[in-house]
């Protein structure tokens, strides 16, 4: 072959095409958009049932959670993900349709090797690197009072 | 390495089953089967995936009207780990069996091994089998089917279908003549969600291999079928042979003929289903009517797994090669 791979590296950048960023963003924008409304909507409406405001920030979560694992149930998650991209990755509903995917993929390989150890291929970083990221918080704190900075 | 058949290698029978998202698309009517639940009546899909093949090989040995027990010997694999849902398969039809995997590639290497049994005398029949389903696969070398990914401009969506082919010593009509096995090339890609370039170098150079060997060129032929190059991969199998001084031409790819742009599948096709499916559904029964005479079946596999891919290892690929050639065509030098 004549084409050595710095050569072929330059013909698959020029023959691959790029993702739609505008259109990606725009849907992004307005999903994620939406699903923060919907947080706000809820939030609003636990404090109008006299929940204080941290309880209800926290029932919110515990809500979006729930409404995510069911619509991730009914296929309809992955169908509204495929165009909205990170406006559903990156919200709470996007850490638990990558919780309750796996979860029901595996489910065939029994509910301890599978469903239970399959449950945080996808999740199971930002667990581990979210839990080290607050240990330097921590950290960083604790030596911030100590020395008094 | 370059085959030339004693004799020809007859194609007597020939079977293609196929998904839901495939009987929507442009070749629905072409397969013996299509179903309306990916799920083939089973629980898995794993098992989808056997029982899919199963359904196959009865359409196969219905049409040509033969029993189970007079087949000699079964070629063939799948996409899942350890070709379990051949070999699945073959617990319940117990053809002497060899199993293999060139990912997508394993219709054409099945082809070949079965036409060099077949020729050498060691089998009268011989089946060639390759099946893909787009839920096991998609678990196994990407994620869970309901979780929320957005797919790339590059990606390919695998085919769920089976195709097999009942090869003869005895027979008329269609057959193979010759073949070219490919060398596993890599020229550093490094993306899994981009198929089609890491295999057009394998595709280009199998067929620039099998030109040389055989003396002929890309207009020779009725048609050059590659397995699952998709948009991107047959740009870059052209440009490829461009700078080979070869002008590709009569050119088509399986993984752009099974969907319909609508249907959403980015850059196409893939899968061993891909090729299997749509050479014994379309191709081969288009042969048979004299629509078309010689052609070349090249079907390319990426031969990555998950494991090598998180490791940051490029993709090897191979393209296997089959002449097949009908009527008047049979029996031309």
């Amino acid at each position: 072959m004549r084409t050595n791979r710095n050569q072929y590296d330059r013909m698959v950048r020029d023959a691959s095409p790029p993702s739609k960023v505008v259109k990606n963003c725009i849907w992004a924008f307005f999903t994620g958009g939406t699903i923060c409304l919907a947080g706000e909507v809820l939030t609003n409406a636990f404090v109008q049932l006299n929940y204080t405001n941290a309880d209800a920030k926290m029932l919110t979560s515990i809500a979006l959670v729930a409404l995510s694992a069911v619509l991730t149930a009914c296929g309809w998650y992955s169908r509204l993900a495929k165009r909205a991209g990170a406006g559903t990755l990156v919200p709470i509903t996007g850490f638990a349709n990558a919780v309750v995917s796996p979860a029901i993929e595996f489910k065939a390989e029994g509910y301890i090797t599978g469903v239970a150890a399959k449950m945080f291929i996808i999740a199971g970083p930002v667990i581990v690197y979210g839990i080290l990221a607050s240990v330097v918080y921590g950290a960083v704190l604790y030596v911030k009072g100590r020395f008094g900075i | 390495m370059y085959i030339e058949f004693r004799k020809p290698v007859y194609i007597t029978a020939y079977a293609a089953v196929a998904g839901k998202k495939e009987s929507e698309g442009p070749l629905a009517d072409c397969f013996d089967e299509t179903v309306t639940d990916d799920y083939f009546g089973t629980d898995t899909w794993e098992k989808a995936e056997t029982e899919m093949q199963s359904r196959c090989i009865k359409h196969l040995l219905h049409k040509k009207g033969i029993d189970k027990k007079d087949v000699n010997l079964l070629c063939g694999g799948d996409l899942c780990n350890q070709i379990t849902s051949t070999a699945y398969t073959m617990r319940d039809f117990a053809f002497p069996f060899l199993g293999l995997y060139n990912a997508c590639s394993t219709m054409a290497e099945g082809l070949i091994v079965a036409s060099c049994m077949i020729d050498a005398g060691h089998a009268d029949n011989a089946i060639a089998l390759a099946s893909s389903h787009f839920c096991t696969a998609e678990r196994q070398f990407r994620t869970p089917l309901d979780y929320g990914g957005k797919r790339t401009p590059t990606a390919q969506w695998t085919v769920t279908g089976c195709g097999t082919v009942l090869l003869e010593r005895a027979g008329k009509g269609t057959a193979i003549t010759a073949a070219q096995v490919g060398r596993v090339v890599d020229l550093g890609v490094k993306d899994a969600n981009n198929m089609g370039a890491a295999m057009a170098p394998a595709a280009a150079q199998t067929l620039k291999q099998f030109f040389i060997n055989s003396g002929t060129k890309p207009e020779d032929y009725d048609l050059i079928l590659t397995g699952d190059l998709g948009k991107v991969g047959t740009q870059l199998l052209k440009e490829l042979l461009k700078k080979e001084n070869i002008e590709l031409c009569n050119h088509n790819d399986c993984g752009l003929m099974i969907f319909a742009p609508e249907q959403k599948v980015q850059s196409g096709a893939s899968g061993c289903g891909c090729g299997a499916s749509v050479l014994a559904s379309c191709i081969l029964p288009q042969m048979g009517k004299g629509e078309v005479g010689n052609i070349l079946f090249v079907a390319t596999g990426a031969l990555m797994s998950p494991a090598t891919s998180m490791q940051g290892e490029t993709i090897p690929c191979i393209a296997h090669l089959v002449n097949i050639r009908s009527g008047k065509d049979l029996h031309k030098k």
